[in-house]
């Protein structure tokens, strides 16, 4: 049975220095929780760059080009209007709406992929079932690193992530 | 066990007091309304709750008998054609400006002092672009069928027409609106958390879960937010400057004199900034009162809302004084003869008065007394508001009732129905308001939770 270590700080610093010393130890650092970003961290993570701009860019250009298909349909082919001999194809009087949509369809594309990618909404968490972790989200900082599975190596890993500065260490079955 | 440090020595120390200086400080002043609201006296709170929704009631009545009777209701003729309902339009709207601007603009330029106000701004956007949504669909004439500004297939072949204003209206503001949504959620994800983890019923801990989608604080996903937030905040800026600006360009795109004019779009975008920042004043004094956030919400943050409204007030004043040269510069006789209209002529009065409040007022704050004395800077928020909402009744009834044709010329006389679609409004958007904040929380608790960490600055 795999389990993780949790690790607990109550300053952010502690949290930062704790998770650098796990990397130096050549443990897996897991994952790291926080009240709010803490970004010194994320570097031990080893997480690739999010891609969620691009996901966003290519999301509004789409309803760029619908939008403005569906202005370019109707009022060049569908129901043409010859005011005067203007051009059928008014592009300044037709930028409005693909604009405005298309920042919203970014925007939603934004929010669709920031679901996805973080795999929420997901009620249920292993984590939830230890008493303190709700502590992550009000003042508290967690490190969750994988547990080394022989007891001698998991009780000196406990000891010096209290060293560093953890106020309490549990064990989490995954 | 190591207690947290005092951090005094930081950046919030000039924007929290020391009571506020801690993450559980933060967490305790702001969740405390919703989660222990047997421990709060809602004596004001109802008392303003019983008005606003008698007020609410009031615009019920005002927009079922307006759909009932038509706009004959209101003061509108057929010279005057735009009333009341464009000018509240335009100054919701305005108002809806702000909350994105707090947001997006100020994040963008690491303004941390925003953090504990851009929630109740973002919230205060959402309800006021709602609320200005609703004028020009009472505006219609025919409200019943204002789904036709949407292109969808339908038997009678017709689509919208691209090149009305009308249609760039709906759209910018349907967009802005949604976007405002997404933002005002997203931002409030974290914060939901928190009360999840912190509510001691289990009817708190089910809608607040059930909201905050399961958030827990991952670093991983603290990276894709903190993009995606960013990212939002890039999208939101010119979305905001382009709302504003299609509702100059409903005037500006016109041939009426007074009206057709390049500055408008750039005008009205500073206009709404100065209204939206004057009403932010207004709610901030009321949360921090209301709720007892006077560690979060300081002097510090009047002091510098204010100097914004100096601003403000100076470039309204280049732009009104733009006008003025444009007209004179320009030689037209109607443009010329528009501006006499607006000194000398029937709405005189409120020109003058919006000159004091828009021009004047604001001059005060060049003293720094007057920008830390929390009442005044209350009571000019209040004036510019009034000044800021003529100045949109100007722009209307000036130019309908002196336009090209002097056979034409008709002054516009409100009714009743119109000051009180006007006035129950605002009870309204109060209503709303004071809905939301027993829902959820006003102040942004994890960014101003990392106003308190020092390192986060650098």
């Amino acid at each position: 049975m795999k389990s993780l270590l949790l690790a607990e700080f109550v300053e952010p610093e502690a949290m930062v220095r704790a998770a650098r010393k796990v990397d130096e130890a050549g443990c897996r650092l897991l994952d790291a929780f926080s009240p709010f970003p803490v970004e010194e961290v994320e570097e031990f993570l080893g997480a690739r760059a999010p891609r969620l701009r691009v996901y966003m860019f290519f999301g509004g250009l789409i309803v760029v080009a619908a939008a403005y298909a569906t202005e370019g349909w109707s009022a060049i082919f569908d129901y043409p209007i010859d005011s005067g001999g203007r051009p059928l194809n008014s592009w300044p009087a037709f930028i409005l709406f693909p604009f405005a949509v298309g920042i919203f369809g970014a925007a939603l594309t934004g929010f669709i992929f920031l679901l996805i990618e973080t795999r929420l909404p997901s009620l249920h968490h292993p984590l939830f079932s230890v008493q303190r972790f709700e502590r992550a989200t009000q003042d508290r900082f967690f490190l969750a690193l994988e547990a080394p599975t022989a007891a001698a190596e998991n009780r000196r890993a406990k000891a010096w992530l209290r060293e560093a500065g953890a106020v309490d260490v549990v064990e989490v079955e995954k | 066990m190591s207690a947290p440090k005092d951090r005094t020595d930081t950046e919030a120390a000039a924007w929290l007091l020391p009571e506020g200086r801690s993450f559980e400080a933060i967490n305790e002043l702001v969740s405390a309304p919703l989660l222990s609201p047997e421990k709060w006296s809602w004596r004001v709170w109802w008392g303003a709750f019983i008005v606003s929704f008698a007020l609410t009631l009031l615009m019920m009545i005002c927009v079922s008998w307006l759909f009932a009777t038509g706009v004959g209701l209101w003061g509108v003729n057929t010279t005057v054609v735009w009333g009341f309902a464009i000018a509240n339009y335009v100054w919701w709207i305005g108002i809806g400006n702000a909350g994105t601007l707090i947001s997006a603009m100020l994040l963008l330029m690491r303004q941390h002092w925003r953090a504990s106000i851009n929630r109740f701004a973002e919230a205060m956007t959402l309800f006021a672009a709602g609320i200005a949504g609703l004028f020009p669909i009472m505006h219609l004439g025919r409200p019943l069928y204002f789904y036709w500004l949407a292109p969808y297939p339908n038997t009678m072949a017709l689509w919208p027409q691209w090149r009305s204003a009308l249609i760039w209206d709906f759209w910018a503001i349907l967009s802005y609106l949604l976007f405002s949504i997404l933002f005002w959620y997203a931002g409030l994800i974290p914060d939901l958390a928190c009360l999840r983890d912190r509510a001691k019923t289990r009817r708190g801990r089910f809608w607040f879960g059930l909201f905050a989608l399961g958030w827990r604080g991952s670093a991983r996903h603290w990276r894709l937010y903190h993009v995606y937030h960013t990212t939002m905040a890039c999208l939101g800026v010119p979305l905001v400057v382009t709302l504003h600006s299609v509702v100059g360009l409903d005037f500006a795109a016109s041939l009426m004199p007074g009206w057709s004019e390049t500055i408008f779009p750039p005008y009205f975008v500073v206009g709404a900034m100065y209204s939206g920042f004057a009403m932010v004043i207004l709610l901030a004094a009321a949360v921090r009162w209301g709720f007892s956030l006077q560690a979060l919400i300081t002097v510090e943050h009047f002091d510098v809302m204010a100097k914004i409204l100096l601003t403000a007030s100076m470039i309204m004043t280049i732009s009104y004084m733009t006008e003025w040269f444009g007209a004179w510069y320009g030689g037209e006789p109607a443009e010329r003869s528009l501006v006499a209209f607006e000194f000398l002529g029937t709405y005189r009065i409120s020109y003058y008065v919006m000159l004091f409040c828009n021009c004047l007022v604001a001059h005060m704050f060049w003293l720094r007394s007057a920008r830390r004395n929390i009442a005044l800077v209350v009571v000019a928020g209040v004036v510019i508001n009034i000044g800021m909402w003529l100045e949109r009744m100007n722009i209307v009834w000036n130019t309908l009732s002196h336009g090209y044709a002097e056979s034409m010329w008709r002054p516009f006389h409100p009714t009743f129905w119109d000051y009180a679609l006007l006035f129950s409004s605002l009870g309204f958007f109060a209503f709303l308001y004071l809905v939301l904040c027993r829902l959820a929380p006003i102040v942004s608790m994890h960014e101003t939770r990392r106003l308190v960490w020092p390192e986060a600055r650098t």
